[in-house]
Formats: structure tokens, sequence, C-alpha cells
């Protein structure tokens, strides 16, 4: 598992967020939307460059911190790409609240 | 990420557990997590992988960059031999104020390695976190008494003639090492120069290796 400098190395607002030098998820869901993101990176679904983008657009946007930026850029990139729709996210995440699934994470 | 939730209710409330609903965000990152592994567009264990990854390895990052920026530009190379705190800051990276810096140059002939014979400073600004061999009373004693026996195990072999200064770390000077760029990476990028350049090499205990040589003996 080789770290990808692009990801690494983001700078300025877009930078990851840390302490001691190390990445900080300061809840699980933090690391699990990262992990998402960097995964289908590592395997092709799309260039760091069109997730960076967003991930900028959405912090300019005012999203309440950083990895709700994140999050709302990998959701944006992957109906943008045709890979989910909004609908299926959102009717997920609705059973997800109302507890009629068991949480993965 | 080890806290598992398997749907029964809890009274307790730390991170990680859910005995009420997921929030907005929780929900909605499940249900990405959910829909991505049911179309087996990622598996669960390789965001495990890469969250540990991340988590572990990203640290000494900051500290590559510097030097592969010190390896490229010779202006940039005085300057954080001067002043190593002031140098960092300069590339966009935060240090604190109440720590300085100090950069050892490796030379021929001259080997530098770092320890904290008390505890365990460690230049965390641009290493990240210390390896648990760095906090280690072996390392701690060994590295002063016996370095180049602990470079030997670490596969850095030197020769007779080279010198080994043994630097000790304190909580509010700290060391860094600039390892000799090597052979064989002219007209390289700095972000290719910074993927050769290890958190041991910053260390002083290894030395950056060329990707296609096999590397000898690393330790992680």
């Amino acid at each position: 598992m080789a770290v990808d400098r692009r990801i690494a190395n983001l700078e300025g607002e877009a930078g990851l967020p840390r302490k001691n030098g190390e990445l900080v998820f300061q809840a699980p869901w933090e690391g699990r939307a990262f992990g998402m993101a960097v995964a289908l990176n590592d395997r092709g679904a799309y260039d760091w460059e069109a997730f960076r983008t967003h991930l900028v657009e959405n912090i300019a946007g005012g999203e309440p911190d950083y990895y709700h930026s994140w999050l709302g850029a990998l959701e944006n990139l992957l109906v943008e790409r045709g890979v989910l729709t909004a609908a299926e996210i959102g009717a997920r995440a609705a059973e997800y609240e109302a507890m009629e699934r068991d949480p993965v994470f | 990420m080890s806290d598992h939730d398997h749907g029964h209710r809890h009274d307790h409330k730390e991170s990680g557990h859910h005995p009420e609903a997921p929030s907005e965000v929780e929900a909605r990152t499940l249900a990405l997590e959910s829909l991505l592994l049911e179309k087996g567009l990622v598996t669960s264990e390789e965001i495990d992988k890469i969250i540990d990854a991340y988590e572990h390895d990203i640290g000494p990052m900051i500290g590559a960059r510097v030097v592969a920026r010190a390896w490229s530009d010779d202006g940039y190379r005085a300057r954080l031999l001067v002043d190593g705190t002031a140098a960092v800051r300069e590339l966009g990276f935060d240090h604190p104020a109440n720590t300085e810096l100090r950069v050892l140059e490796n030379r021929p002939g001259v080997h530098n390695m770092v320890v904290c014979t008390l505890c365990s400073c460690y230049p965390w600004a641009v290493l990240g976190l210390p390896p648990v061999w760095y906090k280690s009373a072996p390392y701690r004693s060994r590295a002063v008494s016996e370095p180049r026996a602990v470079l030997a195990e670490f596969g850095v072999g030197l020769t007779p003639g080279v010198a080994v200064n043994v630097w000790d770390s304190s909580s509010d000077l700290r060391y860094m090492v600039l390892p000799e760029r090597p052979e064989g990476t002219e007209g390289w990028s700095e972000e290719q120069l910074a993927t050769i350049v290890t958190r041991d090499c910053m260390i002083g205990v290894g030395i950056p290796q060329l990707p296609s040589k096999s590397p000898a003996g690393t330790v992680s």
C-alpha cells in the first residue's frame, strides 16, 4: 500500500487535517470517507485532479468542516460520473438514519 | 477504526459506537460505502489498508519535501542548514515556535544520526510520529554506545573512514538528517526525489535507495 504523494501533498485549504504531522480523523466516518475516495482513485475510477477540484469547490462553498467537504466532493463526483445516483445515495442514507440497516463501521 | 457496532444499543457514547441512529453525515458515509461495496468498486479491507497506510506513513512527507528541495536548490539548502525552522516554514509547512529544528548534512566522510537518549524527542513537525524503535531503550542507549553496529542492523554499512556523529535531541532542539543525494537521480523532479526520502533516512539510520536497486536492509 503506497501513499500517493498527490494526496499526501494536497496544498493550502485542501490540505489534509494533521496533528503532529500525522493525519487526524475526528470520527470513524471521516476515515471511511477518506479511504473510499483514495481507493477509487487508486483503482482508476477517476483521476485525482477531478476529486481535488470538487474538494476545493466544496471548501470554498462553506461546508462545516474539511471532511464534510470531502464527503460532498466524493458524492458529487460519483454522481457526475454516473457511478451512483443521488437518489440511491439519499435512499440508502435514509435507511441508515432510520436504523433499518446495521452500520458497517 | 476498530470500533464495530452490531446494531444493539449501548449505554456508553464513545465515538465509533452508535447507540442512537447515525448522524446525517455518518448515514451518508455508510450509504456510499455500502453501495460501493455492493457494486464491487471497493472492499472494506482496501479502505482499512488505505487509512492505516496514510495514518502511519504520511508524516515523513514534509521532511521528504524539504530534503528534495535542498537537493534541487543550493540556495535553499544553505538556508535550511542555517535555520531549519525558517526553511520548513518557507515551504508553507507549520513548525512550532517553541522548538528549533537543526538540519544535519551528511557529506562524504560524515554520517549523522539522531537519537533522544532521555525520552523520545523527535522532529514530529517534519517526520510525523516517531517509530516504536526510536523510543525503545536499546536504540536510545546503543545509538550512543555502538552507533556503527546499530547502523549495520538498519542496513547502513559505513566504511571505517566515515565519521559517525550522533546527535541527542531535546525538547527545544530537534534534529533531522539531510541525506546525500544518491547518484543516478540527475534530472529528477523534486516530486520524484521526495519519493525516495524515507523517514529512516532523515533519522540517519537509512540511505536513500533508487527504486531499481534492491533496498539494502529496509527496516520499517
